[in-house]
């Protein structure tokens, strides 16, 4: 449009052209400042902060890299990362193992599909605030249900407080976070089963393939694409889980539960060590930096496909 | 003979379809209906295990009203969380239909950097920048207000609806606007009489999505708001929850949660339709 322009008028109207053209920046100018205001500007600062001293109250100090020697040191830190990634592996497969049967179950439309999709997805909706208070109820000892109703249906000798000890408590989370993540990771997954034609899998029937090879030759590779993405969604979120171990345990029991942004928050809002916390920031920070990039290759187009 | 055969695996592959529908969904919903039954036991029931989770010594609100009396009450933080929902919502709908409206229809200069600034943010997790906006809220004033919190949401909202308004206007054929052009509208006028009637149904995705996104928020209202008559609900009902008004009072947890949970179903299941939308959209770009 704007080269029919400059060829069919004179150059006045080129001027116009373009000064109407630059109308545009207003357009985008409020969205630009918020994010350079409360992002940019935040972004720039952390990575300043993370080379000072710098208290809450009170003058900071320059110290150049003592806060990254600092976190070499710091077993705890290393230890939170350690259980965050451990977290996100096993809260990985898990979700995966219920929502990928869940996404082939409600892929086509038969009767009821869509009221049980439905179904699987309101966990969703709510938040992991509510969930995560939901399930310290229903985890609780006394009041909740889990404990009271194995031990009134004999499971149990006595009322087993979940919360206690490291594995139980550990896999409550995992089935919390099942419970309401996999809705959302099987509609993506089912996205991807919907974009595969359906008379590849018709062709591979007739040539003899069965379900399983099926499965193998012609779903998973052509879902290359959406499962990377439902994968790395789950990845990046839980490397940032918080809520659920700060709601229901606290960080407990004895600290083994605190992940890499629970102990940012610590350092920086318990012990306001804020030039630290923002070093620890920058390292968390690089961790999903490269997380994204692995995504963005990962869902490139295929050679040859566009 | 053979058609009975087949008859009869057809009714036993339904049979087998349906069971496992309804177990699973029943495992799903029942977390979220237990809870919601269990909150109109009266207070003394309510604080034993829930068998069977609806109420069994009569039908009682007093957990809603005990709800009231902790700190400056449940309608408080009420309050402050759909006061900051609905401004996010508001905010960020007129900022990204802007952005997108022009992104979509004018060729400025470093159109594209701004552009691939704003998405890229989507990139960082605002987590570790928490602490630079706690100070840039405090230069600016900002400090322990809703107007402060509003605005962090508004942004986090931005990378993913302005890429949703763009698109939304890209699919509007240029036609249109020409046409209603050669009529004398101008800028403003197209954008509202023209083009809005006809992104109307990303407007929604993105307010759907900002709304559930505000609503829920935790840690950056946990880190912000440190006036608990500025608490939203999440951060008031974990405050309950740790037993910082005293003991803890589940059947109060319950109804807490009950109000949290109950608006963003509803909205879900109004429009179901614009939240799958736009999560396709998320997952298929």
């Amino acid at each position: 449009m704007a080269s029919i322009a400059v060829t069919s008028a004179p150059a006045r109207t080129r001027t116009a052209t373009s000064l109407r053209q630059w109308i545009g920046l207003l357009y985008v100018l409020p969205a630009v400042a918020f994010v350079v205001v409360f992002f940019v500007v935040p972004l720039g600062m952390t990575a300043w902060m993370s080379l000072n001293n710098w208290p809450l109250m009170g003058e900071h100090s320059f110290v150049g890299l003592d806060n990254y020697v600092a976190i070499l040191r710091d077993t705890r830190f290393w230890n939170a990362l350690k259980f965050t990634f451990y977290y996100t592996v096993v809260v990985t497969i898990a979700i995966f193992a219920v929502a990928f049967p869940l996404a082939i179950f409600i892929e086509r439309p038969r009767p009821l599909t869509n009221l049980y999709r439905t179904a699987f997805f309101m966990p969703a909706v709510v938040g992991f605030a509510s969930a995560s208070l939901l399930w310290s109820w229903l985890l609780n000892v006394d009041s909740g249900l889990f404990s009271p109703a194995a031990y009134d249906l004999g499971l149990t000798a006595k009322k087993v407080n979940l919360l206690a000890t490291f594995q139980p408590a550990f896999w409550s989370i995992i089935a919390m976070v099942v419970w309401k993540v996999a809705g959302f990771t099987m509609i993506i997954l089912m996205t991807g089963l919907q974009s595969i034609p359906q008379d590849l899998q018709e062709a591979a029937v007739i040539d003899g393939a069965g379900p399983f090879a099926r499965f193998r030759a012609i779903t998973l590779p052509l879902m290359r694409r959406t499962l990377a993405l439902a994968l790395i969604l789950s990845v990046a979120g839980s490397i940032l889980a918080f809520d659920q171990f700060y709601i229901i345990l606290r960080g407990g029991p004895r600290n083994q539960t605190l992940t890499a942004v629970y102990w940012i928050f610590n350092q920086s809002f318990v012990s306001f060590k804020l030039g630290y916390g923002a070093a620890l920031s920058m390292v968390l920070l690089v961790i999903l930096v490269a997380l994204s990039l692995i995504q963005l290759w990962l869902l490139r187009k295929p050679e040859g496909l566009d | 003979m053979a058609e009975a055969m087949s008859q009869n695996r057809k009714a036993a592959f339904s049979l087998a379809r349906h069971s496992t529908g309804i177990i699973a969904s029943v495992l799903f919903l029942a977390p979220i209906v237990w809870t919601v039954l269990s909150t109109f036991k009266p207070a003394q029931e309510a604080r034993q295990p829930p068998l069977p989770p609806w109420p069994t010594t009569g039908f009682s609100i007093e957990n809603y009203e005990t709800l009231n009396s902790f700190g400056d009450g449940l309608w408080a933080s009420a309050q402050n969380s759909i006061y900051v929902s609905v401004m996010t919502v508001l905010l960020s709908v007129l900022v990204s239909v802007l952005a997108g409206y022009g992104f979509s229809r004018f060729r400025f200069p470093f159109r594209d950097f701004f552009f691939v600034l704003i998405l890229s943010t989507i990139m960082i997790p605002f987590q570790s920048i928490l602490t630079p906006i706690f100070l840039v809220l405090t230069r600016l004033g900002l400090h322990n207000t809703l107007t402060g919190l509003i605005c962090v949401y508004v942004t986090l909202q931005l990378p993913f609806s302005i890429f949703m308004m763009r698109n939304a206007f890209d699919a509007v054929p240029r036609e249109i606007e020409e046409a209603a052009r050669m009529d004398g509208a101008n800028n403003v006028t197209m954008l509202i009489k023209v083009m809005l009637p006809l992104v109307w149904p990303g407007v929604i995705t993105i307010a759907l999505f900002a709304f559930l996104g505000a609503w829920n928020e935790f840690l950056a209202a946990l880190v912000l708001m440190t006036d608990q008559s500025k608490f939203t609900l999440p951060v008031m009902m974990t405050a309950l929850q740790s037993g910082r008004f005293g003991a803890i009072d589940w059947g109060a947890v319950q109804a807490g949660v009950t109000v949290m949970m109950v608006p963003c179903l509803i909205l879900f299941l109004a429009l179901q339709r614009f939240y799958i939308r736009g999560l396709m959209a998320g997952a298929v770009k």
